[in-house]
């Protein structure tokens, strides 16, 4: 934000005469603060008495005497307000504020989200913030006013803009987003303070300006510590200090608990370290789960806490990576769905239902690795999770074409699903018409076979049982793999020493069934695929498009501004992306991108947002999200392009891919 | 062995079904690594379900074509089991030296093969993980000098030091005096180190009956022993050319 000192001039005029006027209606303020706060009654108790006389002097003179004195204009708020302030002593202060001064109640804390306005920044340092939804906020409001915008951490919940008015208020601006961004502004001031770090994570849609600085300051250097293994806890507890110091320094936790407080899965640390801990969340949580008031959230300590209760597992994802709630409950959502898929809903219930303290940790040994996969993927931030969308290998159509005849060609009578998957991405599948894929099933799939090195280390065929929870959550299924490098060197048949490759890059045939005892089926079904791929030509242009990688953004879009994108076909829920060449190569910046396009996505996807364009500037990029029926786009571009330059590369994009759109996604897929 | 293979005439070739079970971690796949690829991986994920490899061991006058099931070991999978043994010819029971819960889990195994399994099969109890134990590296060291004598003498080797505090929970004798009551092959590996790994495998391809044999034509080598002392004859036996074997590879 480096060309705004004319906004933060007017911001300064603003916020004086803001300032000034507040004055006036100190007495009531002071009042309100006063006789809502219990443990600061004590002290303030002089002028709580002194300004609150037309209250509490009131009430009882309203009972005992008759005198036909009108009553003062106030009062009826600071009834209320008393009572407000007793049944909750913690949001007392924010209420009580709210109440003094009660013509403002409603402007104030109108639910407008800050993701209902949006900044723009212009080369020549002018700047205007519109209103992306016209339904709570009229863009025809004076931009001259919200040119004192410059952080919108303050914008949201009423939270902020009741605690925002002890400091400042403003009672020139009409409707609740001047307000607010007025707010933002003062409070901007103040963001470094612990306690305003406190607050700013509890809101839906975290600001991509600050988190991105925040990730500058802090994480550059522990973010490349983030996966490393803390080791176990002496016999004798020597290290433990030293442990529990690393186990804080990580960024991101996932806890899973048996709603009985067994520990069943932590990504960090092992159980001598970390069993307070979960003792603490477990009471914490049963606390809320007694009073039937299930807790869902919090935020302490600049981390978000999201807590997703599935039957008998209490699931707990710890995040200072910025993400909101509904993108950390998709997450957790996965980790509860490779839990489904090991042991499947009914012996996950049964287990429960005989014995609430079961351990679940026995029936789920070995699929540490899994989740522990999953986790790490959420963490490095994962474009399919964000939008759960498949990404697919762009081959030509014809191509895709020619592998599902031959799919379908050779499948044999107990095939349910067909998949060749090259390196995470979808070549081609064939399905019965009436059983479709989910997409969250694929990307357990995915995971255990290309992020989980167990199944591709041992070499060799697999056979595993896996229930896949969005087909059918009750059973299981039995998926044949096999994998064929994609290096060019093995081109030739290789029989026996198949497995000996160590390649990043492999494709995968999953030939997937029902019946348990159909192995030898499918992998009669397999050596016939493969056999024919490579007659038809079709495995070696599979291995072509993997070695070639991903087009960069360039490729897509000669000259483009655009650094990287997202584009994801809601219909057919896919998405596409350039490669991360060759800005975005180390894990770091590829956090930092993914946290982008997570803020991104979490404002476009606000409860009450229906925007369209979002658009953000930020000290590193310009970024912007575009959504449509059709489609869901993320583009981001470096710090210096104009944001006319940003559009016209969207526009592109779209452009591009409604041209290649047959070749980038698969439509429709093969049947039979 | 290995070479003159090559230039005699294509011996009789042979499938055989092998399966191994026990329980988890305590080196199935490991071993399967060592044999089919002559590899290990430290801290190997656990393999989910299961895996199928094939790989050819070469005797004297036949080859065998191992088809070999690795199952996972974790308790869930266990009632997936029979399907993998159920036509096995063969089965690879293995424990971990240094754990001894998991050679209670290989006695389950082996009742329940000789329960269910089909009446031939042809059992060998291995331990596995010789390398915790004192005496792995002598005995890493004995294939290379004294092949004919390194599994007897890395037994002994073994009794010796288990008085000395190591990470053996479980001794030799214990081992092989189950073995020989049950009638199973007896085996001290390690597939860190490779110490007795193709062995395992050319003494189970041995102790295949020849009447099993689809395409068998030449003679039985070690046919039908199945005690732990005539394993232990024919393993010597073979010791050389296991090792010459992997040399070739």
């Amino acid at each position: 934000m480096g060309h705004d000192s004319e906004g933060s001039a007017a911001a300064s005029d603003e916020g004086n005469t803001a300032t000034d006027r507040s004055i006036a209606p100190s007495p009531p303020e002071g009042h309100g603060v006063g006789s809502t706060i219990d443990e600061t009654a004590a002290s303030v108790g002089d002028l709580q008495i002194g300004a609150e006389s037309s209250a509490t002097s009131h009430v009882p003179s309203a009972i005992h005497q008759d005198e036909p004195r009108p009553p003062l204009p106030p009062r009826p708020g600071n009834l209320d307000l008393l009572q407000e302030g007793n049944y909750s002593p913690g949001s007392s202060l924010q209420r009580s504020k709210k109440s003094a001064r009660p013509q403002l109640q409603s402007t104030a804390t109108t639910a407008l989200s800050r993701t209902d306005i949006n900044t723009q920044s212009y080369q020549d340092g002018s700047r205007e913030t519109y209103a992306a939804s016209a339904e709570t906020t009229p863009p025809s409001k004076p931009a001259g006013v919200f040119g004192s915008i410059r952080m919108f951490k303050g914008l949201g919940g009423s939270e902020t803009g009741d605690s925002a008015s002890v400091k400042s208020y403003a009672p020139t601006l009409e409707a609740g987003g001047d307000v607010e961004s007025l707010l933002g502004e003062v409070l901007g001031a103040s963001q470094g303070s612990p306690a305003w770090k406190l607050l700013s994570t509890q809101y839906e849609a975290p600001d991509p300006f600050d988190s991105v600085t925040y990730e500058d300051d802090e994480a550059t250097v522990e973010f490349y510590r983030e996966f490393d293994e803390i080791r176990a806890v002496d016999p004798d507890g020597g290290n433990e200090e030293q442990q529990l110091a690393q186990w804080q320094l990580k960024r991101k936790h996932f806890l899973i608990l048996s709603s009985a407080g067994k520990p069943i899965y932590n990504r960090h640390g092992d159980d001598n370290l970390i069993s307070g801990y979960i003792g603490i969340i477990q009471t914490i949580i049963s606390f809320y789960e007694g009073a039937n008031d299930q807790l869902k959230g919090f935020t302490a300590a600049g981390a978000r806490f999201v807590i997703m209760s599935q039957g008998p597992l209490y699931l707990v994802a710890i995040s200072k990576l910025g993400e909101n709630d509904a993108q950390l409950r998709v997450q957790l959502e996965a980790l509860y769905m490779q839990i489904l898929s090991t042991l499947t809903l009914p012996t996950l219930t049964n287990l429960f239902a005989n014995r609430a303290s079961t351990d679940l940790r026995r029936p789920l040994q070995g699929t540490e690795p899994l989740l522990s996969a999953l986790a790490d993927t959420f963490t490095r931030g994962s474009p399919p999770t964000l939008l759960s969308a498949l990404e697919c290998l762009k081959i030509r159509k014809s191509q895709r074409q020619v592998i599902n005849d031959t799919l379908l060609r050779t499948k044999c009578d107990t095939l349910l699903y067909g998949l060749v998957v090259a390196s995470g991405r979808l070549v081609s599948v064939v399905r019965p018409r009436k059983h479709s894929l989910h997409p969250s099933d694929l990307q357990l799939i995915f995971n255990m076979l290309f992020e989980a090195r167990g199944v591709k280390a041992g070499g060799g065929e697999n056979w595993i049982p896996l229930c896949l929870p969005g087909f059918n959550k009750n059973g299981y299924l039995y998926m044949y793999v096999s994998f064929v490098s994609a290096s060019e060197s093995d081109g030739e048949e290789a029989d026996d020493d198949r497995s000996e490759s160590g390649k990043q890059e492999e494709i995968a045939i999953l030939l997937i069934s029902a019946k348990k005892e159909s192995f030898y089926d499918l992998r009669k079904m397999r050596d016939a695929v493969v056999d024919q791929l490579d007659k038809n030509g079709s495995m070696s242009i599979i291995k072509a498009a993997v070695r070639r990688g991903r087009p960069t953004a360039t490729d897509i879009v000669p000259g483009t501004v655009l650094r990287h994108f997202l584009y994801k076909s809601k219909g057919n829920v896919q998405f596409t992306m350039p490669s991360y060449e060759p800005h975005f190569t180390t894990m770091l910046a590829r956090r930092r991108l993914l946290s982008l396009y997570h803020t991104l996505h979490a404002s476009v996807h606000a409860k009450n947002a229906r925007l369209k364009v979002h658009h953000c500037i930020s000290r590193d990029s310009i970024s912007l999200a575009w959504v449509t029926p059709l489609f869901e786009l993320y583009c981001v571009a470096g710090p210096h392009p104009s944001r006319n330059a940003l559009a016209q590369s969207a526009n592109k994009v779209v452009q591009w891919v409604r041209r290649e759109e047959e070749r980038v996604f698969i439509i429709g897929g093969a049947v039979f | 062995m290995a070479d003159s293979a090559g230039a005699a005439p294509p011996k009789p070739s042979t499938s055989v079904k092998l399966v191994l079970l026990g329980e988890a971690a305590v080196g199935k796949s490991s071993l399967v690594l060592r044999f089919v690829n002559n590899d290990f991986q430290e801290n190997k994920e656990p393999t989910i379900g299961a895996a199928f490899l094939t790989q050819k061991s070469h005797l004297p006058h036949r080859t065998i074509k191992f088809e070999i099931w690795d199952t996972a070991g974790q308790e869930r999978f266990a009632s997936l089991a029979p399907m993998y043994y159920r036509n096995a010819q063969s089965a690879l029971v293995v424990y971990d030296l240094t754990k001894p819960t998991s050679l209670v889990k290989a006695k389950h195994w082996v009742a329940e093969l000789q329960r269910q399994a089909s009446p031939g099969i042809v059992i060998a109890l291995v331990g596995n993980k010789l390398d915790l134990t004192n005496e792995s590296s002598e005995a890493a060291d004995t294939p290379s000098t004294t092949n004919t004598e390194g599994a007897a003498e890395g037994e002994e080797n073994a009794d010796a030091a288990e008085e000395n505090g190591d990470a053996r929970k479980i001794s030799t004798k214990e081992g092989r005096e189950y073995a020989e009551e049950e009638g199973l092959l007896f085996f001290e590996t390690s597939a860190k180190s490779g110490v007795n790994v193709q062995e395992v495998f050319t003494a189970i391809a041995n102790a295949i009956p020849e009447t099993q044999m689809k395409t068998s034509k030449t003679q039985a080598v070690g046919g039908g022993t199945q005690t732990a002392l005539g394993a232990e004859r024919v393993n010597l036996n073979k010791r050389a050319e296991g090792a010459k074997e992997g040399c070739a590879c």
